[in-house]
């Protein structure tokens, strides 16, 4: 890696720079006023999300079933308004005609398109991983080409790695790429499949093997000779958008196409994947406050036993849980857009393709990866509880929530499935140990000695644990000594499983997805509780978003303890297992707070002022 | 060169539920936005200067800092210049009508646009008051507008309760606008990040008689009661019996 350009470091004092580090903050403690918050967001920020939510209101979900129905030229009319109105270009830099403002600037319009499931995937497979590779992989000519028709809408993008034969096991395709004999072209042969956009796309970024051997990308028009295109599959949900077959047969892609260097195709499909699962979780966020302002108006409005279904305690814990859930992954996507923002705008390079590509779209994949993993299930299960407050009506078509969990489901499917980015945020810690990057093996022996001290005199960590009633200050303090003890014992696990299985470690797949799991919930939680010590430390009155961090934080208690026991029983049993489970013990002190009563009051207070944002006092 | 002096107030945005908690408004996670109304009339000055060519258009709002952010609004929209007015405390339609048309003399616009009425007050007072101030003619609930004469008057055609009345005032004037008069643009992420250069300044208000205590007063805030659920009639002879018997409106 290389410093290319080390002035541009304004917000480095914003964000103070350990937090600019991916996985850090397993390591480290995080000051609430380095992170950034979706209080953060500036009035141009909310302007913007406020276009981008008239267009879905007047122009889009007007015409749902047209584009349910795939009817011709509505999805081209509706994503060319989207480009005029600067909606698809906002990462791309305005000499290229987009608007170049950061990853915090995105969020508040991709909470917007994927109101309407299937559009949201095309809009967001087109400004992500169709027009990202071109972005931060292409050298000038090639942006000159092709960058400015995709920033307007002019032209949409897609994205074409997986094959038939080859999902989470990309690298395996067959799909081949061979030099003409006069040089100047590279016939490429293969099949791509399930490839989003492909109906209306313009530009594809195909991953294909030189020689089969050097995965490549290539930029590839539809209208090249040899490419051709299967029909719509018939899917479960995101009827909107389009998933086809691509084949290329001897399909000629000129050498001037070749994107980032032969045989670094990998580097780019898997740092376009970080954006890519960040963009997919911040849209879950939208798709997930509007089933809750429309379970939360259901529940108002219909009456059973003389009451609104709102008044029993049942669906006042859903809707609760619909919101504390919410609240911690919102927090969490928007901390780490604040922290990518940052190192995109250190203007740092890594230059393992050719031109180097920004430090920004690598540095916080595993960050990206626990976003797309919670955010995709926190969706699942809102809109799962949605359909169930809505009763046989949610089981019609007459209303969204039928549509939002077919629509959702996909999100734990493409962009690596969920079980493939469990797999993978434990096992990038350890690459990056190794690396250097990252000071995993002196935390975990920080740990370790901690321990050591701990069993020797467990009295004097007593105070980590047990909640005590000093107000909302002293509360939220608890759960940050608790979140940093969640931290000693995921690292106390890691170090004990890596041990115990070394190199084979990875093969250890449930105890693996157990590591992954606390470090999910560590993060989420960390973030829920930073980003309310942050809104209240600006004096604002934080009574409900504290409920939504310390509900959180409570559960997540019962979910640590809880794993960890599963995975202490895994790795070791008699003795040393009674060992390991009095280090638990005295790790996760916690008296467990009154989650039911939490509950109903965000619930109330939800369906008083009718809406998620509106609860949490986001503008 | 034209000029004209849009104004935009800050309102509770449309769809949020407005509540009323121990007699005040509960503000806590209400969103803000421009009156509608008063985005039509912004809506109608970009058009005439996209028409016409050599139009200024200012936009200016009276209120505290949070104002900015409706001004950017505007800016963001395509006025060229704002004004925040600072300084008046919850003025009134009067106070609303003699700051603007301290304003109109500094600015010396050739025609006022605004909202026929604020949708938090629903006053429906300034605009008419304004131009009585100013001795200037006016045009209110306003579905079409144009400008004739040499650009000296503005036809313009009024909703009214018996129809559509069509006048024509001399400019300078006052004009109000009501719903019908066009469909404000979007807008657009171009236009958002250029409004950041354009020019917005702030006066803070001196003149005491400007700053002098609204007329008029509060005395209770209460929500409307909540609306009784419907019936469903099974015959025309079942409503018009009901009509007349129990709503007795007919
Ligand atoms: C609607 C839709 C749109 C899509 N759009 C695109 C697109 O635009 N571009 C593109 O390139 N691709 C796209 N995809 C493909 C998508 O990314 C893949 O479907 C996904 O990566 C999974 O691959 P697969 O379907 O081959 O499943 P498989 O890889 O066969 O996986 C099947 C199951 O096995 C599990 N599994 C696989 N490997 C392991 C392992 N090592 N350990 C444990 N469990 C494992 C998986 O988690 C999954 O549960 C799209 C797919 C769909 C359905």
């Amino acid at each position: 890696m290389r410093l290319v350009n080390n002035s541009l470091t304004m917000s480095l004092s914003k964000v103070c720079l350990s937090s600019l580090v991916g996985g850090n903050f397993l390591l480290v403690e995080t000051d609430s006023n380095a992170i950034f918050t979706p209080e953060d967001i500036s009035s141009d920020q909310r302007m913007m999300a406020d276009t981008a939510a008239r267009f879905m209101d007047k122009e889009v979900l007007p015409n749902i079933e047209a584009l349910e129905q795939q009817d011709e030229g509505v999805t081209p009319r509706l994503f060319q308004m989207a480009g005029e109105l600067g909606l698809l270009g906002m990462d791309v830099p305005p000499e290229f005609g987009g608007l170049g403002v950061g990853k915090t600037s995105l969020l508040g319009v991709e909470e917007q398109f994927t109101r309407l499931g299937g559009f949201g995937v095309t809009c967001g497979a087109h400004s992500g991983i169709g027009t990202l590779p071109l972005l931060y992989f292409g050298t000038e000519a090639q942006k000159e080409k092709y960058l400015s028709k995709l920033a307007s809408g002019e032209w949409m993008g897609a994205y074409a790695l997986t094959e038939t034969g080859s999902g989470s096991d990309a690298l395996a395709m067959r799909t081949k790429a061979t030099l003409s004999a006069d040089g100047t072209h590279y016939l490429l042969n293969g099949t791509k499949m399930w490839i989003s956009n492909t109906a209306w796309a313009e530009l594809f970024t195909v991953f294909a093997k030189v020689d089969g051997e050097h995965v490549t990308a290539f930029l590839v028009e539809r209208r090249f000779p040899g490419v051709s295109f299967g029909k719509e599959e018939h899917k479960l949900g995101i009827k909107s958008s389009s998933t086809r077959r691509v084949t290329l047969e001897d399909a000629r892609v000129p050498v001037e196409n070749l994107l980032g260097g032969i045989g670094k195709g990998a580097y780019i499909a898997f740092n376009i994947l970080n954006a890519g699962r960040f963009k997919l979780g911040a849209g879950a966020l939208g798709a997930a406050r509007e089933s809750i302002k429309g379970a939360a108006r259901y529940a108002m409005e219909r009456q059973q036993f003389g009451r609104p279904l709102a008044g029993f305690g049942l669906i006042q814990e859903k809707l609760g849980e619909m919101a504390v859930r919410l609240f911690a992954g919102e927090s969490a996507v928007y901390r780490t857009a604040g922290m990518m923002e940052a190192v995109f705008e250190t203007g740092e390079l890594v230059d393992s393709t050719t031109p180097p590509f920004p430090r920004g779209l690598e540095e916080f994949a595993l960050e990206c990866s626990i976003i797309k993993v919670s955010c995709s299930e926190i969706l699942d299960d809102v809109a799962d509880e949605a359909l169930q407050i809505h009763g046989g009506y949610g089981y019609t078509e007459e209303f969204p929530p039928a549509r939002v969990c077919r629509d959702s489901r996909i999100n734990r499917i493409f962009e690596g499935t969920n079980e493939i980015n469990r797999l993978f945020i434990p096992g990038l810690l350890l690459r990056r140990a190794q690396r250097g990057r990252l000071a995993l093996v002196e935390a975990i022996s920080r740990v370790e000695g901690e321990l050591r001290e701990i069993s020797a005199r467990p009295s004097d960590f007593e105070h980590r644990g047990s909640a005590g009633s000093g107000g909302v200050g002293s509360d939220l303090g608890q759960a940050r000594s608790l979140v940093e003890n969640a931290k000693r014992l995921v690292l106390h696990l890691f170090g004990l499983i890596h041990k115990k299985y070394g190199e084979k470690f990875s093969e250890e797949q449930e105890v693996v997805a157990i590591l992954s799991d606390m470090i999910i919930d560590i993060y989420l939680a960390e973030s829920a509780l930073l980003r309310t010590a942050k809104a209240l430390g600006r004096g604002k009155s934080a009574g409900v978003m504290a409920d939504l961090a310390m509900a959180f934080v409570n559960d997540a208690a019962g979910r640590w303890e809880g794993l960890a026991r599963k995975a202490f029983a895994v790795i070791s049993e008699g003795d040393q297992l009674s060992q390991h489970l009095a280090t638990l013990r005295s790790l996760m002190r916690w008296t467990p707070l009154n989650g039911v009563s939490i509950r109903r009051r965000i619930a109330n207070r939800l369906c008083e002022v009718g809406s998620y944002p509106a609860l949490v006092c986001l503008k | 060169m034209m000029k004209i002096l849009v104004a935009l107030k800050r309102v509770p945005d449309p769809d949020t539920r407005i509540r009323v908690k121990e007699g005040v408004l509960d503000l806590d996670g209400v969103k803000f936005a421009v009156n509608p109304f008063d985005a039509i009339a912004l809506e109608q000055a970009i058009r005439m200067r996209e028409q016409l060519g050599d139009v200024e258009v200012v936009v200016v709002s009276i209120g505290t800092g949070d104002c900015v952010e409706q001004l950017r609004l505007g800016l963001a929209m395509g006025a060229d210049r704002a004004l925040l007015i600072s300084g008046a405390e919850a003025p009134d339609s009067l106070s609303v009508a003699r700051i603007l048309a301290d304003v109109y003399r500094r600015e010396r616009p050739d025609l006022v646009l605004m909202g026929k009425q604020a949708i938090d007050d629903d006053s429906n007072q300034a605009g008419q008051m304004l131009a009585a101030l100013l001795g200037i003619g006016q045009a209110t609930f306003v579905s079409k507008i144009e400008l004739v004469d040499g650009r000296s008057s503005a036809c313009c055609a009024r909703e009214t309760d018996g129809g559509i009345e069509t006048i024509t005032v001399r400019l300078p004037a006052v004009v109000t606008t009501d719903l019908r008069l066009n469909e404000p643009r979007y807008v657009s992420l171009p236009g958002i990040m250029k409004a950041r250069k354009k020019p917005l300044e702030e006066i803070q208000l001196t003149d005491p008689t400007l700053k002098a205590p609204a007329r008029t007063r509060v005395l209770k805030l209460e929500s409307p009661p909540p609306r009784k659920a419907g019936i469903r009639v099974r015959t025309v002879d079942e409503l018009v019996e009901k009509l007349r018997n129990e709503a007795k409106v007919i």
